[in-house]
Formats: structure tokens, C-alpha cells, sequence
């Protein structure tokens, strides 16, 4: 396939479920079938798209083989641009393949399960719509776009997952998980603010270029890739974020397999895994951690809960959490090996559960049992599955999910930090217990609803040949068996990023030996050779100054040295004797040696991982047979009696049911908080500000009212008074004229004496 | 009609209320026709003058420049320039959809379209006067027919309403006026020498007077201007006119005042404050990016707390106005392009969640959101339109809010690092409110009483569907919009920022 | 004794006096009539007696003899009115006139 070809086909991948979307959205309802076959239609015809792209890959077997290309999106004219683009290299092609697939299945798995729905036709709308945005997320080649189609993909999670709006609990659900995503979401966009300010651009190659260039570092890249990692946080339900999870399984089961196991909350990790270069040393060690205790918490709550699809949940989210811990110990590659074998066994695992319950109606298991023989194929896939997931040599979950406990480990050994692998461990121990608890609950023994029991079915081929093809995919995801990960086909698709090839191809200045980047580990353990220019754990690389000659070694066992010829472009001979013994760091550090200086480091460090792979191989196998048997004697034997256990240690039983009570506590804390806020915020508003604002008002009418007063009786009254004054005057003056004569005379007489008294005696 | 395009535009609407006021008011058909025709008739010389704005040039485009009263030398100044061309598009867009809003209004329906013309006048006067006299002979044009509009056709405390939207905003004129004239007497006309209104001399600082360069005064006429507009924005803590005049008015009437009224306040800022006092917007910037995440965060909590539809949604175009502020202080050209985009965009978006909620209050009578509840399955249709205008407003990528709102905090947040984290809290605020009523009002079981109410109509649908589209498109393709007006805000940064 | 001016003075205060308390307090009009008559010849009384001991001459005698005469014409003309009162009013009370007074 031509490099136009591939962004042809990538192109046409992403814009197909969109027009399933808008054709089953507005003529869904007209058509037959309502128009459930256009989006299976749809589906397939990306699926072999995307299929084309995977071979195409395959045959490059190149990691760091990419096809980007991009269009001015936003464009102001001065110093702001904002691009849209497409990326497609190996990361991407298995992420279309697994996206595309799983989608796929789901549509065709749809079709059985929601059959007779009154929304039918708007299932799969937005079924279409959602792989649109999960496309998207994998196809972009910017942050900017990469949020963009995150926030669609929340949205057609809180769609789907209200699916049933009618339901109260549904209702609140989807609330919830869009909720909890946007807490994410902000410290996400906050962190590509971060980037952005710094770096100006949002590119991925452009971004580690540079970052490699130091354009960000110190707290500052520390903050800005903890505020990244909050999106994987919240997208893939990470601690403390994680509560939505459990609530999104109010979503039809089929969209639980999509959307809440397989695809959406892979994205975080999808995310983490693509920006890997932008996450200092500061910043993964909280990764690792939150990973770890994320794994290790949600799986213990798995073993109390007794709803299939919430156990389920909880596995989810528990083995989202060795995900997200590996790409803490700096090793993306298997996180995103991790990430596609668990898509397959767990979009199968839950399209189990949702035969399951589809024949049963019920989610309870103490309701069920016994089913074995009368869903045949329901049980033997799930049954694969299980193993899958429990870590059983031979099957994918085993390769990837020890690939990451060994990477844990080392980076315990290196660091010192030995507990995010003991929770990893004990989480795997745990894993085969819980869910082969499920097996056994659900498939053997007798039936504990016998009215159930009867009317259980198997489904009809609409949901089986779904279930047949992830089981197909989950034996043969994990690749040759008998060889690790990173031997294996993953290996082709993805590698951890060259960080110096990048910056040499963006800068040119930064060519030669004068960029030597080095892990802090590897400087460490090599006595400090080599300037630490970057802190760089995902892949740390120094450059041979004279041949231009750079080591992409893949994280693992092989080291694979090209040396590139000052004219560039060519590839000379692969030189891998070499550097042979220069191991990939199980931080990473893949270092290269101008002069062998990193032999001895990169060495010593490959030493330490190849030592700690073989302790966690050895480990988990023993681990995945305990948790086995256990679930096996008590669930199946019946020699343990769980219920007695649970009244034994009633407190911690409490605590496994209630999730922690991370629910009650955010409800006693933030939510309250926010609510309370809010009412003090209005109240503030009515009576303060609206307050003053009347208060105003009344105090202006107060004193109009005074001004009115003083008008009526102080003006008007001065006024009024000279009148009343003259009128009363007039009164009394009237009574003297009586117009009697004689009075007058007596007037007049008494005057006179007046007059005379006042002349004569004074 | 070309010469005089934006006469044309402004006053063609009074033509259409005097034909109205001489109409009998029994005929009610005619009216409405009347009105439709009146208010069609800008909206497609808007599209014409959409279609020949040249994009390349900041300069003032249309110019109509003719002496009106000369003993004052106050003149007859009507231009646009990319900060006021989306302004002119949103009002013609708005005023003719809410025409059709208003369709089954009861009440005196002919003083009701005379009124609603004349506020189309005024609002198109404010945005192409470039004479400060002329602009506040607008301003106060406006002011009435809505004080009317809100006054006699509203809810039941309308009075109180109207007159506390009435006085706050005369509040803000008086305060505009003192600056105008401080202006008019301290700027000379640089041919003649006199006093002048014209808004283009004032931004040229050589013709202020040495009295109009004396920092405190400037302080003081930034602050006079500040005020006088931050009323209408409305900005924290002089909104609180905003949430009744809201839930008093009818349907159009809220659309027109948050779809375009509010956008006044933020347009006077860049049109008239930034280019006149450059240098004290740059002496204000923290306190008006201060103010900004108060709008936002404050506005959300309190939708949060509301009960009434109509308040939250009145809550949120304070919130979302704070977003404009926010990119406004931050004086660069992602800021300050985000911010008038989304000024646009605030006002389709708000303008449909008014709509929609008219559809609810038409039909229950009601717009207390616990009454409500399950309506998704009783009025399907109309759970898509609103859900749609809802999540436009919590700012949805792919719709037209989230471009404007990213493009704002990417330029805010170089400029103001921790106030945009706290402001950037808005998004989930945000996303609370809008959720939070959308679960309460159609999720959820649903409430019997509501058994009969009918979906939306093909009336309401035609009013909502071209705003929808509009909001999608510029969710996708902002750049129609943004080419607009990206070279005159660029050089109003150069002149602000240095 | 030997009478002299300040006697007849005396005697026409006292007279004057009298004629004017008459004026003033009676309510029959002829009583009032008489009480006019009295102050007239108290003025008399003064006419005669300064004209006999402050300036010799019948200045003095010449003014009485005239308001006799006008007093006579007084009286008649005073007491025809008193005549049409009576006939109007049906008394002769002078409080009883008062017909123009509202």
C-alpha cells in the first residue's frame, strides 16, 4: 500500500461509521430492519479497511514507520494555527484493527441482543457514532483533535450508557461518567494548554522535539504531563476516578463490551502510550503508582460483588490499571500489547455475560448456574476468555500481562520501589480467583433458579458467532505462543518512541553527539557518564556523534542498531552485534553507544530486566494456579464455605460491597460541597447582590419619598399657610364688623380713650 | 440598495413597524407578514454584505459618512469591520428567526412586532455607528421598545423586570454619556480642529488633548466606559438585572436579549474602550480576566442552584460571557478572536436553549425543572433539539461553543496562568448544571402528568433547525466566522498590546 | 361761688357723656334720637360758654343758633325714618335693621 493509499483507506475508516451514524439517526426509523444493517454494513467494510492497513504494517514491520498528513483547521493569521491531521504507523493500525473489530462484532452482536428495543434504530446510531469518535482519537495526529474527539467519545459514552434514560439509575449513571470524565478532562486540557504555551504546536513528533529540545521541563513538564495523564484518569477510570465505571454497566450489555471494556477506556491508556515522550520521570512514577493501586483495590472488590456485568467491571478496571502501570514503568509497549489482547477476551468475556443474561434475564449470579450444557458455545468461549484473563500460559493475557509485571518489577529493582509490583501480583493472584468464580457460579454446579434455568437458551447466531470470533482472536492475539511480547508480532507495530531520530529529524542543529539523552537509571548505574540532558524514562537515547548511528531498541531483549550514513536515508546494514549486549532498560533507556559507553549500562540494566522478567513469569504462573485452584475448591468443591468467611470478617466484607465507599465519600464531600456552593453562590446572589441592587432601589424610593413629604407640608405648607394665616386673619377681623352703629361708636370711643391714655398718661 | 447597504439594513425594519402601527390591529396575519418581511429583508442584506466583506482588509468597510447635526459636528457615520460583521449577522439571524417565535403571541400583537422592530433598529445602529453620538442615539433607541417588550408582554413580575433592566441600564448609559463628553471636548478634529463624535478620530491618541492624557483621568473615563458596558455584559456583580429580565420576557424577547443585547457590553469594550484608552486596557487586564472567571464560575454555581429553566439558562450566559471576558484580557489574537467568536457563538446557542425552553413553557405552562421528568420518551424530537443546544453549551467539541471556548483558554492561559486553571473549572461546572437539569427534565421515569403534551411543531423547528446547523458548522469549520474578523482584531491587538 | 368756664365744661362733658352712653347703649331708635339730641346741646353748651369766656364775640352764640336749626332738621328727618322703619318692621329697635347686613 502507498502512503496515500494507507491515509485514503485511514480516511475512509473514520468517515464511514459517521455516515452509519447519519443514516440510521434520521432514516433509521423509515427503514427495514431499521436500518440495523447499514451500520453492520458499514462496519465491515472499515473492518476490511482496516484489516488492509494491519497487513500493510505487518509487511513494513517498521515501528517507527508513520503516514501523517494534515490540513490547516484554524488558521488567525499571525502566530496561531491550529492543524488537523491524520497519523497512521503501527500503533494505529492495531488500534483500528481492534476498534474496528470489536465494533463490528458488537454492531452484528447488537442485532440479536437488542432486537425488538424501541430505540433500535438509534442504538445503533449511536453505536456508529461512538466508533467515529474512537476512530478519531486513534487516527489524529494532534492533542488538539485528540481532546476533541475524547470529549466525543464521553458523549457518545453518556448517550449509550443512558441508553435506558427511563431507568432512574441509568439516568444518573450517564450523569456521572461524563461527570467524572470532565474532572479528567480539565486537568487534560490544562496539561495541553501547558504543552501548547510552551511548545507552540500540538503535533505528537513536533511536541517531543520539543520537548527533547527542552522547550519544557522541570515542574512545569511535570505538572503538564500529570495533567495529561488526569484525561487517561478519567477516560480509563483510574483511581480515584474510577467510580463510573461500575455505574456505566446500566448500559446495554453489548455497549458495556464496546465501549466500557474494549475501546473507550482504553483510550487513556491509547493516550498515555501515543504521548509517551511527554511524560517526565516525575509524572510516570505517578502513573506506576495510581496504576498499581488501582489494579490491586478494583480487583479486590471484584471478589465480593455477585452482578456478572459489575464483577466484570471491577476486572476491567483492574486490569485498565496494569495498563496504565506498566506504561508508569516506562514500557508503552506492552501497555498497548496489554490493551489489545484484553480488548479481545474482554469484549467476549462481556458479550458472554450478555448471552448469559439475555437467556436468563438476570444479572445476579446467585441466580444462575448450571448453564454449561445448555449454552455450549456461551461457556466455551467464556471459558477461554477466563483463562485468558487469568494469566494461563499459552493464551494472549498471559504474554502481555507479564510483559508489564516485569517491567514493574525492574523498575522496582532499579528504583527501589517494590510496591506497585506487589500490588500487581497479588491483583494477578486475585484475577483467576474472581473470575473463574464467575465460571463456576454461572456455568456449573446446579441450577439455583430452576424457573430461570428452564427458559435459558442458547443465543441465537447473531450473538454466537461474535462470541466464536473474539474466542478465535483471544487464542491467537497473543502471537507465536512459547515466545514473550516482545519477540512476538507486537513488536512490528509498536516501539517506544526514538526520541532522538524524532528531534533530528525536526531540528537539525540537533544532530551529532551533541544530544545525549540519558535515562536518570542508566546515568546512575554508569557512574555518571554522559550528560543527563533530558530525564527522559520512555526511551532515552544518546547518539553516536560521528556515524550518526542511533539505537532504537525495541523494549526487550534484542537491540536493534542501524547506523544511518551522514547523506541520511539510507539504512545500512542493521549492525546488531554491536551493541548486542546494550539490553533495553526496563525503564527504558534504550541508550545507545557512541563508544560503547553505554554498553556497560545498557547492559547492566537489560541485566536487571531480563532477571526481573523471569522472577514475574515465574510468579504470576504460580500466582494464576493458586488463584485458580482457590476459586476452584470454593466455588466448584464447595469446601469453602465464602459465606462464612464473609461473617467472619464482616468489616472487611463491608468495605469489599461498598467499593471503599469512594461513592459515599465523594457524595459526603465534593458532591455535597458543589451542591452547597451552589445554593450559597444563589442565595448570595438573591439576597446580597440583588440585595444591594433593591436595597438601592428602595433607599432611591426613600428618599424620594422624604423629597415628597418635604414638598407637601414644607413648600406646599409655607404656601397654603400665608393663605390659611390671611383667612383665619379675615375670620376673626369680620367679627368686629358687625354693622351696628352703636358697637362702631363703642370702637370708636374706646379708641379715643386708647388714644388718649397713650398721648396724655404716657 | 448597495450604496446604502447598512442604512438600508437598519432602518428597514422601522419602515416595516411604521407599516405595522398603521395597520388595524384585527388583522393579524397581515402583521406577522409584515414583520417576517420586515426583518427577511436585513437578513438577506446581511448575507450580501457577508458575501462582499473583503476579508483581507481591517479597514472600515460600507462607509456611510454624511454631517447630521453641524453646530455639534455630530455626524452620520455608519460602518463595519470584522469585529462588528458577525455582530451585524447574529442580529439579522436572530431578529428574523424570533419573528417566528413570536408567532403565537395573544397579546396587542401589533404593538408587540412595532416594538420588536424598532429594538431591531436600535441593536443594528449600535453595531455599525461609528459616530459616538449616534452610537448612543442607538443605544437609547434599544433601550425602550424593550423595556416595553418586557414590561407589558412578560410573565407576571414584569414590571419589576422592566424597570430594574431599564434603570440598571440607564445606570450604565449616564456613566457612558459623562465619558462621551468628556471625549467630545477633549478630542480634536484633526482637519478642522473642533470638538467631534467621530469614533476614529478619538482612537487616533495625537488628537487627544493633554488633559484626556493624564493617566487618572483615563483611569477614570476607562472605568466610566468599563462600567457603562460591564452592565450589559452583564459583568459580576451588576447581572443580576439579567436572570429577571429573563424569566419575565417571552421567548423572543429572551433570545434577542442574551443572543444580542449582552454581546453589546463585550462589543462596546473592543469597539470603543480598547482603541480609545489602550493603555488602561492594558492597566485593567488582570482585573478584567479577574472579573472573567468570576463571571464564569460564579454564573455556573448559581445555574446550579436554580429551579426556573429560564434562570439557569440566564445564569449560564453569565458564565458564558465570562469566557468572552476572559479572552478579551487576554490581548492576544487566540484570546481575543475566541472571545468575539464566541460572543457569535454564545448567541446561537443561547438563543436555541431559549427557544427550547419556550417549547416547554408554550405547552406545561411551567419551567420548574422538578416538574418535569421522563420527557424524553414523551417528546422525542424535542429531546434531541434541546439536548443538542445543551450540549453546545457545555461546550461540546464539534459544535461551535468549544472552538471559541479552547480558543480562549489557549490564549488566556499564557497570559494568566492560574486564573485560567481556576476559570478552566468551568467546564465541569459546567457540564453539572447542564447534565443535572437535562436527567431532571428528560431522563429518568416519566412524570404522567405530561401525558399529552405534543413534540415540537414544525413552526419550532424551523426556528431551531438553521441555528443548529449554524452551530455544527462552525463547530466544525470555525474559520467562516473567524475569517471575518481575524485582521481587524489582529491590528485592534497591535493597537491595545503594542 | 363763682361759676366759670371749667363748671360749664363739666356740664357739657357730663351732658356729652350722657347723649353718648345713650347712643350706644339704647336699643330704641327715638331713644338714640334723644341721646344725639344731648351730645348736640352739650356741643352747644361749649359754643356758649367759650364764646363767653375765652373769646367775647356771638361767633359762639351764632354756632348753637345753627345746630339747633340743623338739629331740629335732623330730628325731623331722623325721626321720619324712625316712622318708616316702624311701618316696615313693625318696631322701632334699631337691632331689628339689619336686612342689609347679609
Amino acid at each position: 500500500m502507498s502512503d496515500q493509499a494507507i491515509i485514503t483507506a485511514a480516511i475512509s475508516i473514520l468517515l464511514l461509521p459517521l455516515l452509519s451514524y447519519t443514516l440510521t439517526f434520521f432514516f433509521g426509523k423509515k427503514l427495514p430492519r431499521k436500518g440495523d444493517f447499514i451500520g453492520v454494513t458499514l462496519m465491515g467494510i472499515a473492518l476490511v479497511q482496516a484489516l488492509r492497513i494491519f497487513i500493510a504494517f505487518w509487511k513494513i514491520g517498521d515501528p517507527a514507520y508513520r503516514v501523517e498528513q494534515s490540513f490547516r483547521w484554524l488558521n488567525l493569521g499571525d502566530n496561531f494555527r491550529l492543524d488537523a491531521g491524520i497519523l497512521v504507523d503501527g500503533m494505529t493500525a492495531v488500534m483500528l484493527m481492534v476498534v474496528c473489530l470489536v465494533s463490528f462484532l458488537v454492531h452484528l452482536y447488537s442485532t440479536g441482543y437488542m432486537h425488538g428495543d424501541r430505540r433500535y434504530e438509534r442504538f445503533f446510531a449511536f453505536l456508529g457514532f461512538f466508533t467515529f469518535s474512537m476512530l478519531g482519537i486513534v487516527l489524529s495526529n494532534n492533542l488538539f483533535f485528540l481532546y476533541v474527539f475524547w470529549e466525543l467519545v464521553g458523549l457518545s459514552s453518556y448517550l449509550l450508557i443512558g441508553f435506558f434514560f427511563h431507568k432512574a439509575s441509568a439516568a444518573s449513571a450517564n450523569k456521572k461518567a461524563f461527570l467524572t470524565n470532565r474532572v479528567g478532562d480539565w486537568g487534560f486540557w490544562l496539561g495541553i494548554l501547558a504543552f501548547f504555551t510552551a511548545c507552540g504546536t500540538l503535533n505528537y513528533f513536533e511536541l517531543f522535539a520539543q520537548v527533547n529540545a527542552g522547550a519544557i521541563k522541570g515542574p512545569l513538564l511535570a505538572w503538564a504531563g500529570v495533567g495529561l495523564f488526569m484525561g487517561c484518569v478519567g477516560k480509563s477510570a483510574q483511581m480515584p476516578l474510577h467510580i463510573w465505571l461500575p455505574d456505566a454497566m446500566e448500559g446495554p450489555t453489548p455497549v458495556s463490551a464496546l465501549i466500557h471494556a474494549a475501546t473507550m477506556v482504553a483510550a487513556g491508556v491509547y493516550m498515555v502510550a501515543r504521548l509517551a515522550p511527554l511524560f517526565g520521570p516525575e509524572a510516570l512514577m505517578v502513573v506506576l503508582y495510581v496504576g498499581a493501586i488501582t489494579a490491586f483495590i478494583t480487583a479486590t472488590i471484584a471478589l465480593v460483588k455477585t452482578d456478572i456485568k459489575r464483577v466484570l467491571a471491577f476486572s476491567t478496571l483492574s486490569q485498565l490499571g496494569y495498563m496504565v502501570m506498566g506504561l508508569g514503568a516506562g514500557d508503552p509497549v506492552n501497555a498497548m500489547y496489554h490493551l489489545t489482547t484484553h480488548a479481545m477476551f474482554k469484549a467476549l468475556l462481556f458479550l458472554g455475560a450478555g448471552s448469559v443474561i439475555h437467556a436468563v434475564h438476570s444479572q445476579e449470579m446467585p441466580e444462575m448456574g448450571g448453564l454449561r450444557k445448555k449454552m455450549p458455545i456461551t461457556f466455551w468461549t467464556f471459558l477461554i476468555a477466563t483463562l485468558a484473563i487469568s494469566g494461563v500460559p499459552g493464551l494472549s493475557g498471559f504474554y502481555s500481562k507479564d510483559g508489564i509485571l516485569g517491567s514493574v518489577l525492574a523498575v522496582g529493582m532499579v528504583k527501589g520501589h517494590y510496591l506497585p509490583f506487589i500490588l500487581g501480583i497479588t491483583a494477578a493472584a486475585l484475577t483467576p480467583f474472581y473470575m473463574f468464580r464467575i465460571v463456576f457460579l454461572t456455568f456449573f454446579g446446579k441450577p439455583r433458579d430452576q424457573h430461570k434455568f428452564d427458559h435459558a437458551h442458547e443465543s441465537g447466531w447473531a450473538m454466537a458467532i461474535p462470541l466464536m470470533a473474539l474466542a478465535f482472536m483471544t487464542l491467537i492475539s497473543a502471537g507465536i505462543p512459547g515466545k514473550t511480547a516482545d519477540k512476538g508480532w507486537f513488536s512490528k507495530f509498536a516501539a517506544p518512541y526514538d526520541v532522538a531520530a524524532i528531534s533530528a529529524q525536526f531540528d537539525a542543529k540537533q544532530g551529532g553527539g551533541e544530544l545525549l539523552v540519558a535515562s536518570h537509571e542508566a546515568a546512575a548505574l554508569d557512574g555518571g557518564h554522559g550528560e543527563t540532558a533530558l530525564g527522559e524514562p520512555v526511551a532515552a537515547h544518546g547518539e553516536a556523534a560521528a556515524a550518526h548511528g542511533e539505537a532504537a531498541a525495541v523494549p526487550g531483549e534484542n537491540l536493534h542498531a542501524e547506523a544511518m550514513p551522514a547523506e541520511g536515508g539510507h539504512e545500512a546494514a542493521p549492525a546488531h552485534g554491536e551493541a548486542a549486549p546494550a539490553h533495553a532498560a526496563p525503564a527504558n533507556a534504550h541508550g545507545e553507544a557512541a563508544a560503547a559507553h553505554g554498553a556497560a549500562a545498557g547492559g547492566h540494566n537489560s541485566h536487571v530486566r531480563h532477571t526481573a522478567h523471569i522472577r514475574a513469569m515465574i510468579m504470576s504462573i504460580i500466582v494464576a494456579t493458586l488463584g485458580i485452584t482457590a476459586s476452584w475448591w470454593t466455588y466448584h468443591k464447595l469446601r469453602v464455605n465464602p459465606a462464612a468467611i464473609q461473617a467472619r470478617l464482616p468489616f472487611a466484607h463491608k468495605v469489599l460491597q461498598g467499593q471503599y465507599f469512594f461513592d459515599e465519600l465523594y457524595a459526603a464531600t465534593i458532591y455535597r460541597f458543589t451542591l452547597w456552593w451552589s445554593m450559597i453562590c444563589a442565595a448570595f446572589d438573591r439576597i446580597v447582590i440583588d440585595g444591594i441592587v433593591n436595597g438601592t432601589g428602595y433607599l432611591t424610593r426613600l428618599v424620594a419619598w422624604v423629597s415628597g413629604q418635604c414638598d407637601r407640608y414644607i413648600v406646599d405648607g409655607a404656601v397654603n399657610g400665608v393663605a390659611t394665616v390671611l383667612q383665619g386673619a379675615g375670620e376673626g377681623i369680620r367679627r368686629v364688623q358687625t354693622g351696628r352703629i352703636q358697637t362702631y361708636l363703642v370702637y370708636v370711643s374706646a379708641s379715643v380713650l386708647v388714644l388718649i391714655v397713650i398721648y396724655r398718661v404716657l | 440598495m448597495g450604496e446604502h447597504i447598512l442604512s438600508w439594513m437598519t432602518f428597514f425594519p422601522l419602515i416595516g413597524a411604521a407599516v405595522i402601527a398603521c395597520l388595524p390591529s384585527g388583522r393579524k396575519q397581515v402583521i406577522r407578514t409584515v414583520a417576517a418581511v420586515a426583518a427577511a429583508v436585513p437578513l438577506l442584506l446581511s448575507v450580501q454584505l457577508f458575501m462582499n466583506f473583503d476579508r483581507a482588509s481591517g479597514a472600515l468597510q460600507f462607509v456611510e459618512h454624511y454631517t447630521w447635526i453641524k453646530s455639534f459636528n455630530i455626524e452620520y457615520f455608519m460602518a463595519v469591520d470584522g469585529l462588528s460583521m458577525p455582530m451585524m449577522m447574529l442580529t439579522a439571524l436572530l431578529s428574523f428567526l424570533c419573528i417566528f417565535a413570536s408567532w403565537g403571541i395573544e397579546k396587542s400583537l401589533k404593538g408587540y412586532f412595532a416594538m420588536f422592530l424598532l429594538l431591531e433598529t436600535g441593536m443594528f445602529g449600535v453595531f455599525c455607528a461609528l459616530d459616538f453620538f449616534l452610537f448612543y442615539v442607538f443605544w437609547e433607541v434599544m433601550l425602550l421598545p424593550m423595556y416595553f417588550l418586557i414590561g407589558i408582554w412578560g410573565g407576571p413580575r414584569r414590571e419589576y423586570a422592566a424597570i430594574k433592566f431599564f434603570l440598571y441600564t440607564l445606570a450604565g448609559s449616564v456613566l457612558m454619556l459623562l465619558a462621551m463628553i468628556a471625549f467630545y471636548l477633549n478630542v480634536a478634529d484633526p482637519v478642522t480642529g473642533g470638538h467631534t463624535f467621530n469614533m476614529v478620530h478619538m482612537f487616533d491618541q495625537n488628537n487627544h488633548s493633554a488633559w484626556l492624557q493624564t493617566t487618572n483621568i483615563r483611569h477614570m473615563l476607562w472605568l466610566a466606559l468599563f462600567i457603562g458596558f460591564a452592565i450589559k455584559v452583564p459583568v459580576f456583580p451588576f447581572h443580576t438585572w439579567l436572570p429577571d429580565a429573563h424569566v419575565e420576557a417571552p421567548t423572543a424577547v429572551s433570545v434577542i436579549l442574551a443572543g444580542v443585547l449582552l454581546k453589546m457590553g463585550t462589543y462596546g469594550i473592543l469597539r470603543i474602550s480598547y482603541p480609545m484608552l489602550p493603555d488602561q486596557a492594558m492597566w485593567f487586564r488582570y482585573a478584567l480576566a479577574t472579573l472573567g472567571a468570576i463571571n464564569i464560575l460564579y454564573g455556573a454555581y448559581c445555574a446550579m442552584a436554580q429551579k426556573d429553566m429560564k434562570k439557569l439558562v440566564a445564569y449560564s450566559s453569565v458564565s458564558h460571557m465570562g469566557y468572552v471576558l476572559l479572552g478579551m484580557a487576554a490581548m492576544n489574537s487566540a484570546g481575543i478572536n475566541g472571545a468575539v467568536l464566541q460572543m457569535f457563538n454564545h448567541g446561537t446557542i443561547t438563543a436555541m436553549m431559549f427557544l427550547c425552553v419556550g417549547v416547554v413553557y408554550d405547552r406545561a405552562h411551567t419551567r420548574e425543572i422538578n416538574a418535569f421528568g421522563g420527557l424524553g420518551m414523551q417528546m422525542p424530537r424535542y429531546f434531541s433539539f434541546f439536548s443538542f443546544a445543551l450540549f453546545a453549551a457545555l461546550g461540546l467539541p464539534g459544535l461551535s461553543g468549544f472552538v471559541s471556548e479552547a480558543m480562549i483558554f489557549i490564549g488566556a492561559f499564557p497570559a494568566f496562568r492560574t486564573i485560567t486553571i481556576i476559570s478552566a473549572l468551568g467546564i465541569i461546572i459546567g457540564a453539572a448544571y447542564v447534565l443535572w437539569m437535562l436527567q431532571r427534565v428528560f431522563l429518568g421515569p416519566k412524570n404522567d402528568k405530561w401525558d399529552n403534551l405534543p413534540d415540537i411543531n414544525a413552526r419550532e423547528m424551523f426556528t431551531l433547525v438553521p441555528i443548529g446547523i449554524l452551530v455544527l458548522l462552525l463547530g466544525v469549520f470555525p474559520m467562516p466566522v473567524l475569517d471575518l474578523m481575524k485582521v481587524t482584531l489582529n491590528n485592534l491587538i497591535k493597537v491595545v498590546a503594542g | 361761688m363763682n361759676v366759670g368756664l371749667p363748671h360749664f365744661l363739666t356740664v357739657s362733658a357730663v351732658l356729652f357723656a350722657l347723649g353718648l352712653f345713650a347712643v350706644m347703649s339704647r336699643r330704641n331708635t327715638v331713644a338714640i334720637l334723644m341721646g344725639v339730641e344731648l351730645m348736640l346741646n352739650a356741643a352747644n353748651v361749649n359754643f356758649v360758654a367759650f364764646s363767653r369766656y375765652v373769646q367775647r364775640g356771638i361767633d359762639g352764640q351764632m354756632m348753637a343758633a345753627f345746630v339747633i336749626v340743623l338739629a331740629a332738621a335732623e330730628a325731623a328727618v331722623a325721626l321720619a325714618i324712625v316712622l318708616a322703619m316702624y311701618r316696615n318692621y313693625g318696631t322701632v329697635n334699631a337691632d331689628t335693621a339689619q336686612s342689609l347686613k347679609r
